[in-house]
């Protein structure tokens, strides 16, 4: 049920993966996380991969992003190929051209809401686009909760905080793992909208990993992995459709 | 349960070494620090010791008490009465002792020994059973001595060797004819003791045919009160008095136990303080432990263990932990006890020596420390963990550090702290030694109360450093605020180093500034060029003096002559100076007349004028030492200090009433002022004579600091100590919170944070920790300096604060050094954090 990328949408790629294999251990023990997988994720587009525990969908987001290294094949993010990085050249690139999402939060206790936020330029030890953090920080609704610490926040706070720290340093590509993993359903609603506002409305490209079919329905397109390969891949999607290709995994695995 | 607590200690070595490694640290700072006070003191008491084995009875000179115009002088005891004490029934024989300072010269004709210690003594016949000998002869006549044993060993003398040697006058070089062995603590101490045959003893120590002491050893079967009996009837009573050998012994050690009695206790108090840091140590390491332990003992209370299960699993958690920390603190307690001796032994820095001491109090006390501290210390934890609700354990959310109130912990501090602070300075505005008790009460209260601040103070401390930290970028920033994160720990840790450096501080400030407050005092009421005088504090041979009078470039000299005499019917000690040369020697504030010594003019102290009531141009009569009277006149009152005081009188007055003329020093002034080849004519002219020193201003202080030196030396050896254990305390947090922070280090490294940035963050929150630590210790140090010598100001005129700023700043490096070694493992540790399993944890 392949589908045909729209015809007017860009195709400048962000982010893209060729032949990538991870293979953890040796001999009878191998395991072969991602299997020759190749994937481009286009600029301003919002990009799901989905597929069942253990498919590599989270090893195939971390090996793209630079946080992990990979076995063989090749990984660029915009010109740039990260199988020859170092782990400092990886360590700026991550800092300039990636912003990340995580499940758990994972901002820092002792800094502020809009510390947080600007957290990854004060590393890079750049000053923020006044402009652009303000309209970052209205979009996600933080504008008067800016000096709080995160234990005095929601989850959904917190997680809101945290998409405004993705986006605040406008990175080439934004990766979330399992962003919503941790919230209610309201919340997770609220920044599945502002990651899909980013890219409708600022051209930010962005790639979660989920296993949730309302939260893969947020986005433009989905990829699905199943024992680290990609096997599906839908545009457009539903809820419900993406439900349904989700259950024939859960029905071949009974059935093979 | 107890098989729980076991599983539980061996199941996260990591963590385990980490406590393991927490509490020993506290053994160790406690049997440390006992070890080497022990050692320290037993080798001093063996320094002041002496056998009694070869007395039961001794037999001392009585006193002739001083009467109207007559001076007191000793009875003598003569050999007839040596004899008399021999035949009484029960004696089996009698020795009669004569001692004196005895300076023996190395091969290289520098003084043996500090001078001291330099002691001679009698042989008594041919086979003296307190002195065996170990090899040749007893010594007969002036030409030949007997040396101990360890000093032979020491300077390389040998049987038959000719040595230099002086008593007090001229240089001497008899033969050695024979080495013995002796328990004299002198000799241990380092010391030499020569001894020569009874007659040339005598006749060298000014004795002629009297004796300092009778040693009587009593026949077998002959108690000690027995013979004291017989004594006291065959002797004389109005010319001897008897002590038993037992009483004599208890008089020593009690005199021995009181003059060291304020040594032990500071030492006792830094013990004390030793333990209280220790405590803060484990107990702060057990908080972490159970605040990272929390999702599993929620776990255990949801499947069914109760709130006393949970508390009794972390206690015996503790005790196997205390037990085994206690067993390693121990042997790390002295190690570092042993390091500390020896290197103050390569830094050649004065301490006594002696074996080393393991006392059973100090086992008993690292087991205490170990095992009860330990379980006390996670009493409170183990309380707290079993008021964890079941729920914790569903919940994937990080144990968070408890941010109980400080209300109450700074209310007690602010009270301690204010009390100290009180007492501090009320004993401040006592008198010299009435001052002292409340001043070490003061100072524990404050140290207390600052300890208990120390999270409070962390903040405002902790802030001041941020404009500095801002330069390190988001580290910098990070690192500030991680060491604020949990201000208990952070106060925890940082106090070994405070506490340390405090007692540096403070003995550091008061005693640079004594030293300096003696420089001062030298430098303005001696113009001589030189001191000369007996490297024990005898009294020189007449001789000296005029010796010097003739040497060549000498253009003053003056004695400074002690001569006893009776005023009004009191004794009252003269001091007999070259009338003519006085002036051009010392310089003295006057405080009315005019400093003029000759013919029956004098000049007085203060101290005295003030006591006897007189004026410049008063009048008195004095009865010199013959019981000839004279009226003398004041010619001036002039302001003494610690080094001269006392009626000032012409010895060519005091000349024709002298019998035994005893000069304390000579000052001598020179043409060509001081310089190492003026003394070196100077000794030449004296006979390189080693018994005899001369000195020049700088020698002068420095002789009398070096008392400050010796304490000091031990002070810097317990900072040593301080400073291990601030190193071990700061790793051991640091890798703790390594551990804790494992998750947000994973995600700062995700977002762009490279390895060196991690790296430098955790440096600096440890350099922020330490240098914390280190500002906090010496600015109370630098307190309790000024405080102490605002005591010492009210008995010494010249004192005057110094702020030794250059040792502060080597104190300050010192502790940011403390914080760059801690942080080499934690930081590359938290460098090499899998970032993915960091950011993927929960």
């Amino acid at each position: 049920m392949t589908t045909a990328p729209p015809a007017d949408r860009t195709t400048t790629v962000a982010a893209r993966a060729t032949e990538l294999s991870k293979i953890y251990g040796q001999g009878e023990t191998q395991v072969v996380a991602l299997d020759r997988v190749s994937v481009a994720f286009r600029q301003a587009e919002f990009t799901a991969i989905m597929g069942p525990s253990g498919s590599g969908k989270s090893t195939l987001m971390h090996c793209v992003a630079g946080l992990d290294t990979f076995s063989s094949g090749s990984v660029r993010i915009g010109e740039t190929e990260l199988g020859s990085l170092k782990d400092k050249q990886l360590t700026r690139l991550r800092r300039d051209k990636i912003g990340f999402i995580f499940q758990a939060f994972n901002l820092l206790p002792t800094l502020s809401a809009l510390e947080n936020i600007t957290l990854p330029m004060d590393i890079a030890g750049r000053k923020p686009d006044k402009e652009w953090l303000d309209s970052v920080i209205r979009m996600v609704g933080l504008a008067d909760r800016l000096s709080h610490r995160p234990s005095q926040l929601s989850g959904g706070q917190q997680q809101r905080v945290a998409v405004a720290r993705a986006l605040a340093s406008r990175p080439e590509i934004i990766f979330g793992d399992e962003p919503t993993g941790n919230l209610d359903s309201r919340s997770g609603a609220e920044v599945l909208g502002f990651l899909r506002n980013s890219v409708r409305e600022l051209g930010q490209t962005v790639v979660m990993v989920t296993h949730d079919p309302v939260a893969a329905a947020y986005a433009d397109r989905v990829v699905f992995l199943a024992d680290g390969r990609i096997v599906d891949e839908v545009y457009g999607p539903t809820a419900d459709s993406v439900l349904d290709r989700m259950k024939r995994f859960d029905a071949r695995g009974r059935t093979s | 349960m107890f098989r729980t607590a076991l599983r539980n200690v061996s199941a996260h070595k990591a963590r385990l070494l980490m406590t393991v490694l927490a509490v020993m640290l506290g053994v160790a700072f406690v049997s440390g620090t006992l070890v080497f006070t022990n050692t320290l003191s037993a080798a001093l008491q063996k320094q002041s010791a002496k056998g009694f084995d070869h007395v039961d009875v001794s037999v001392t000179p009585d006193w002739q008490e001083a009467e109207g115009d007559k001076v007191g002088e000793p009875r003598e005891l003569t050999r007839a009465l040596v004899d008399d004490s021999a035949r009484v029934p029960g004696a089996e024989r009698a020795i009669g002792v004569v001692t004196g300072f005895t300076a023996l010269a190395g091969k290289d004709g520098k003084l043996i020994g500090s001078g001291f210690q330099s002691q001679g003594g009698n042989y008594w016949g041919d086979e003296d059973p307190r002195y065996p000998l170990t090899e040749g002869r007893a010594p007969r006549g002036e030409g030949e001595i007997l040396i101990d044993s360890e000093t032979a060993e020491r300077a390389g003398y040998r049987v038959g060797d000719t040595v230099r040697m002086s008593v007090d006058g001229p240089v001497l070089e008899p033969e050695i004819t024979g080495v013995f062995t002796t328990d004299d603590g002198n000799v241990a101490a380092g010391g030499s003791l020569t001894l020569f045959d009874t007659t040339t003893a005598q006749k060298l120590f000014g004795k002629a045919g009297t004796f300092d002491e009778i040693a009587v050893k009593a026949k077998d079967g002959v108690g000690e009160s027995a013979l004291r009996a017989q004594l006291d009837e065959a002797l004389p009573a109005d010319v001897v008095q008897t002590t038993t050998g037992t009483r004599l012994a208890d008089d020593q050690a009690e005199a021995i136990a009181s003059s060291m009695s304020g040594l032990k206790q500071g030492l006792l108090v830094f013990a004390g303080i030793a333990l209280f840091v220790g405590t803060f140590i484990i107990a702060n390491t057990f908080t972490m432990l159970v605040a990272q332990r929390t999702k599993e003992l929620a776990l255990m209370r949801a499947v069914g263990a109760s709130r006393r299960q949970v508390t009794r699993s972390v206690l015996i958690e503790a005790f196997v932990v205390g037990a085994v920390a206690a067993v390693a603190g121990l042997a790390a307690g002295v190690g570092i006890g042993v390091g500390l001796r020896s290197l103050m032994g390569t830094l050649d820095a004065p301490m006594p020596d002696g074996p080393l001491v393991i006392s059973p109090g100090t086992v008993a006390s690292a087991f205490a420390v170990g095992i009860v501290v330990t379980m006390l210390a996670a009493w409170l934890p183990g309380r707290r963990a079993a008021k964890i609700p079941p729920v914790a354990a569903m919940s994937a959310l990080h144990a968070q550090a408890t941010t109980k109130s400080l209300v109450l912990r700074n209310t007690l501090g602010a009270l301690f702290s204010a009390a100290g602070v009180a007492v501090v300075l009320a004993a401040t505005t006592m008198s010299g030694s009435d001052g002292q008790a409340p001043m070490g009460i003061g100072a524990v209260l404050l140290i207390i109360g600052v300890f208990i601040l120390t999270p409070l103070l962390s903040r405002p401390l902790i802030a001041a450093a941020a404009p500095v930290l801002r330069v390190f970028g988001v580290s910098g920033k990070l690192a500030r605020q991680n060491s604020l994160r949990n201000p208990r720990r952070t106060a925890a840790t940082a106090s070994a180093l405070m506490i340390g450096l405090t007692l540096i501080t403070g003995m550091t400030v008061a005693a640079g500034s004594l030293q300096k407050s003696i420089d001062k005092m030298a430098a303005e009421s001696i113009e001589a060029d030189y001191v000369v005088s007996m490297a024990n504090g005898n009294a020189l041979s007449p001789d000296v003096a005029k010796t010097l009078q003739g040497a060549d470039g000498v253009t003053a000299t003056s004695p400074m002559r002690n001569a006893v005499s009776r005023i009004d019917g009191e004794t009252e000690y003269l001091t007999g100076v070259t009338g003519s040369a006085i002036n051009e020697l010392t310089e003295f504030e006057m405080k009315s007349g005019a400093f003029q010594v000759g013919g029956a003019r004098v000049a007085v102290d203060d101290g005295t004028a003030k006591a006897r009531g007189w004026k410049t141009g008063s009048v008195f009569t004095v009865a010199y030492e013959d019981g000839e009277k004279q009226r003398l006149t004041v010619s001036g009152v002039y302001l003494a200090n610690e080094m001269i005081s006392g009626i000032m009188i012409d010895t060519a007055t005091l000349a024709p009433h002298e019998s035994e003329p005893s000069d304390m020093m000579v000052m001598v002034k020179t043409a060509d002022g001081a310089s190492d080849a003026v003394k070196e004519s100077l000794e030449k002219a004296l006979g390189s004579n080693p018994g005899i020193r001369v000195q020049d201003k700088q020698d002068l202080s420095n002789q009398i600091a070096q008392m400050f030196t010796v304490v000091l030396n031990m002070v810097y050896g317990l900072l040593a100590m301080a400073v291990i254990v601030a190193v071990l305390g700061v790793i051991n947090t640091l890798a703790m919170s390594v551990f804790e922070r494992a998750q947000e280090i994973g995600m700062l490294r995700a977002i762009g944070l490279d390895r060196k940035g991690i790296k430098r963050m955790v440096r600096l929150e440890s350099l922020v920790i330490s240098l914390f630590g280190g500002v906090l210790g010496i600015g109370l140090g630098v307190f309790f300096g000024w405080a102490v010598g605002e005591l010492m100001g009210t008995t010494m005129a010249t004192y005057e604060l110094v702020l030794p700023w250059a040792r502060m700043g080597v104190f300050l490096l010192l502790a940011g050094l403390v914080g760059v070694l801690a942080a080499l493992w934690p930081a590359r540790r938290a460098a090499r954090l899998n970032m993915l399993q960091a950011i993927k944890a929960e």
